[in-house]
């Protein structure tokens, strides 16, 4: 195993920041950690790297049990949301520093620690930038050299925390895919702290979702957003429409209309229900097709890249519902503010019971 | 030492080190040194306190600096935020000039501006020849302790007043001219509120350190006993005469009520940041 | 201040939008140069002319003479032994102050205010009343040889009292700013304490500490009240510069007075010329954050 949690326990006063919490990952996987800020993710991150000492629990990072080791021995690459580069140092020193700091015995020759660190650099290709200060460099380039800095140690895991969050789109894009290359390159056991579920789904191995200091759901990106396991994390992952409502007889209320419950939920008792549709699992028609259909007009319309958000009020439900239609259909079926449409659910999930989020 | 235990183990080192080394200092240098009043009040007994602290030159002593100190303040406040105003609002020649001597009265030791004022203000002094015409005396008389004080704590009103002033957002002010006020409501409803904390501050400061104030105020203000002797000078002279338990209970005084002050500041600042809070 | 007319947009255009009319800047700006004349301008205009009253030859004599001399030996030695000290102090207790969360740290914080609430004068008595030759503490010291009030070691350690928070003072508001991450970056690198204080925090807050050790300094020169209290003004032992220039004024030696209070005011003026040097060039490229 990479990195191997057991049942870890935070803390901050009163406040559970992490909830006997376990978790293994494969070594050489990428795994993200997402979930809403405040939900302990970065704790948790903290905690494997040192900066923060769990109340109980332990850290075992590629078979070593790391627990007790002070941070400087714990041998990990630490990214920080704002890169934290040495200020007053240029960047072959920001990189080289790990090395330097080495005990005189453990320090590799000077010629050595250049080559590596030149190395390094051109691995993130910022080997033209040698001797520039943090301050000369964009938020992007900025984060390669961290991330060159981090790597520098040999480390036996690389930590990241929210990385990308403070660049702006274009750059945080381009440097998700190519921190994806790089990762395959190296593949080094890495963990990254997100809690933004595009970034964890384009480019995580796995991905796990946290929640109030526990793990609502961990596996592959696919798994994660085709099967949430509860109304939190179908929540948490894209665009959703929620319907309160009540499950009762094998039927779940959806404003006025029923729908046929689940398999799972068909003899449960009456319950409070939420029902979760996808914006592009819902169909659009201008003729009925099915009598269950939804009659709806069309009360807003947005351009979102390729698709077409479209927000409808339906007869018997108390909140519209967001749609979203490929532009050629919107264009086809002459869809427009103030149109009357027919709306078919292809797809639902219900979760028993009140979630709180 | 329990006092300033860490929360939780922490990770990054030195604590220890830091933190013992700063406590050793502080209570070698102010702790110790300061409790050393009280220690020597405590010995005179309760009579004797209250009778060297209201013998009537201590009490004219105590009148003097407070009403000085308190008259210079308030000049300083208005002062203060007419230079605060202008070096942040407007551009004009010798601005940086200016701006850079606020500073001065920090820099200038204390014994220095005392001189000056002495001496501008004498008789035959470039001001005090002026003034003479009007049969207005500056010298030996609180006014001329006040024009001390008044340039002592000058610095503390603008260097809280600037700040603020050149963080409050034009756009707020932009709004209220929008919706019609006039320069002059907009600065009486909308900034001068928002610039009132910093302008307490400073005025408290300015009138903290004029209680205080010691070598910008001897040479002008000429001693004379029940009309211009202030509080510190008072300190001075019981201590020239040996008298240590009538110095320290005078300085114990002094002390209560600067401290007081300072911490009412305080109560009044968390006061008003709960209040925009809510 | 008059009531201006709203629709007045003619006003000279500040690099702001809207401005108070001309009439009302021309007037504000009067005043306050009026009261810098008052203020700033005459005090320092009177210390030159009373100081070259009686020619260049009187003028360098004065700050020639042998005990004025002795005064600004004492008060570099003073300057030379306080601002290091408070240096170490500054350091440490930001240090502590900035890295850590512990109980007490506002109670810490303004203990760091203290002096300023505190009369010059209250801050020598409190150094006799401990070490004073007629205290307990002090009559032992001196039965060992060594005396502390009106001698060297007194001034410097009222001195020490009215300038310790300075350098802290700076130090703290900037490195809070700078926040903890560089220095964990280096923890997570396998930095030891030393390596990270030495390599990262130091150079970080260099300009800070340099800054406030100038302020140290300035104070640490032109400090009166309290060094006035423990020095017992003996000439050519225990004067230092604004203790001599106070003894040749209330000699009515008015032109050596301003004279040597000259040397002070070229001091001052070079201290706010830097303050506001460094200020701007901290603006200019202020945290990288």
């Amino acid at each position: 195993m990479g990195i191997e949690l057991q049942n870890i326990n935070k803390k901050f006063g009163e406040y559970k920041a992490i909830d006997n919490l376990s978790l293994s990952i494969p070594s050489g996987d990428l795994i993200a950690l997402l979930g809403p800020s405040g939900c302990g993710k970065t704790t948790l991150l903290r905690i494997i790297a040192g900066l923060e000492l769990a109340d109980s629990g332990k850290i075992i990072l590629e078979n070593k049990d790391t627990t007790n080791l002070p941070p400087r021995k714990k041998n990990v690459g630490f990214v920080f949301q704002h890169y934290a580069l040495f200020r007053r140092l240029n960047v072959f020193e920001n990189v080289a520093f790990g090395l330097k700091v080495l005990p005189f015995k453990e320090r590799p020759p000077r010629i050595e620690i250049r080559d590596r660190v030149e190395h390094l650099l051109k691995l993130v290709q910022m080997d033209w930038a040698l001797n520039r200060y943090p301050s000369q460099l964009s938020g992007g380039q900025r984060q390669r050299v961290a991330l060159a800095r981090a790597l520098a140690v040999n480390p036996r895991v690389l930590l990241l925390d929210e990385p990308f969050s403070a660049l702006d789109a274009k750059v945080r894009q381009e440097l998700r895919r190519w921190l994806r290359k790089l990762h395959d390159e190296i593949h080094v056991t890495s963990i990254f702290v997100t809690h933004d579920q595009e970034e964890a789904l384009e480019l995580a191995d796995k991905i796990v979702v946290i929640n109030k200091g526990r793990i609502e759901q961990e596996g592959t990106p696919q798994e994660v957003y085709d099967h949430p396991a509860n109304a939190f994390v179908y929540n948490f992952l894209g665009n959703v429409n929620v319907f309160h409502g009540r499950i009762k007889n094998g039927k779940v209320s959806l404003g006025d209309h029923d729908l046929d419950a689940p398999d799972e939920l068909k003899y449960i008792e009456e319950k409070p229900s939420q029902t979760f549709v996808r914006p592009h699992e819902i169909g659009i028609s201008r003729i009925r097709s099915n009598e269950n259909d939804l009659v709806g007009i069309i009360h807003e319309v947005r351009l979102q890249g390729g698709q077409i958000g479209l927000n409808i009020e339906c007869e018997g439900l108390d909140n519209p519902i967001e749609a979203e239609v490929p532009r050629e259909l919107f264009v086809n079926l002459q869809l427009a503010k103030g149109v009357q449409v027919f709306v078919t659910i292809n797809r639902v999930r219900v979760f028993a019971g009140d979630y709180e989020i | 030492m329990a006092l300033f235990q860490a929360k939780r183990r922490n990770i990054l080192p030195g604590f220890g080190l830091s933190m013992g080394y700063t406590v050793f200092y502080l209570s070698a240098i102010v702790i110790v040194p300061l409790s050393m009043i009280f220690i020597n009040t405590i010995p005179m007994g309760w009579e004797p306190f209250l009778n060297a602290v209201t013998a009537p030159r201590v009490l004219a002593s105590y009148r003097l600096s407070f009403s000085t100190a308190f008259f210079a303040a308030l000049f300083d406040g208005f002062a203060g935020l007419l230079t605060a105003w202008v070096l942040v609002r407007y551009r004009f020649p010798g601005k940086d000039f200016l701006d850079a001597l606020v500073d001065l009265p920090f820099a200038l030791p204390t014994a220095v501006a005392g001189i000056c004022f002495a001496t501008l203000y004498s008789p035959i002094g470039w001001l005090g020849q002026l003034l003479s015409h009007w049969n207005l005396q500056i010298i030996n008389s609180p006014t001329g302790i006040v024009i001390a004080l008044v340039f002592i704590g000058f610095p503390f009103v603008v260097r809280t007043i600037q700040p603020v002033l050149e963080e409050a957002e034009q756009e707020i002010e932009e709004a209220a001219h929008c919706l019609g006020a006039t320069r002059w409501q907009t600065f009486r409803k909308i900034l001068l509120p928002h610039l009132f904390p910093a302008l307490l501050t400073g005025v408290t400061l300015a009138f903290a350190r004029g209680i205080g104030e010691y070598g910008s105020v001897i040479f002008i203000a000429g001693n004379l006993p029940m009309k211009t002797e202030i509080a510190p000078l008072m300190i001075m002279s019981k201590l020239d005469q040996f008298d240590y338990a009538g110095a320290s209970a005078v300085a114990l005084v002094l002390l209560c009520i600067s401290f007081s002050m300072l911490l009412l500041l305080n109560a009044v600042q968390e006061w008003q940041q709960k209040e925009y809070r809510s | 201040m008059s009531q201006p007319d709203t629709n007045n947009s003619k006003a000279p255009v500040v690099n702001k939008r809207i401005s108070d009319p001309q009439s009302v800047q021309v007037l504000l700006i009067g005043l306050t140069y009026l009261f810098f004349i008052g203020f700033i301008f005459l005090p320092l205009g009177l210390v030159f002319t009373q100081a070259f009253q009686k020619g260049w030859s009187f003028y360098l004599e004065s700050i020639r003479e042998p005990y004025a001399i002795e005064a600004v030996k004492l008060t570099l030695l003073t300057v030379a032994i306080v601002v290091p000290i408070n240096a170490v102090f500054g350091v440490s207790a930001a240090w502590a102050i900035t890295k850590f969360n512990f109980k007490g740290k506002t109670a810490l914080k303004s203990l760091l205010d203290l002096p300023f609430a505190v009369s010059p004068v209250i801050a020598g008595l409190i150094f006799v009343l401990l070490v004073g030759s007629r205290t307990p503490f002090g009559s032992w010291l001196g039965e060992h040889g060594i005396k502390i009030i009106f001698s060297t070691p007194g001034i410097i350690i009222a001195t020490i009292f009215v300038t310790f928070p300075f350098i802290a003072r700076e130090l703290i508001p900037l490195m809070e700013a700078q926040g903890r991450d560089e220095e964990e970056a280096a923890l997570t690198l396998g930095a030891r304490g030393w390596q990270i204080f030495g390599k990262i925090t130091l150079p970080n807050i260099r300009w800070g500490l340099l800054y406030g050790m100038i302020l140290c300094g300035a104070r640490s020169i032109g400090e009166f009240g309290a060094v006035s209290v423990v020095s017992g003004h003996i000439r050519g032992q225990t004067n230092t510069i604004p203790l001599h220039v106070e003894i040749l004024y209330s000699e009515y030696n008015f032109t050596a007075s301003f004279a040597v209070a000259s040397l002070l005011v070229f001091l001052a003026l070079l201290t706010v010329v830097i303050k506001n040097g460094m200020e701007k060039h901290f603006h200019k490229n202020s945290l990288h954050l």
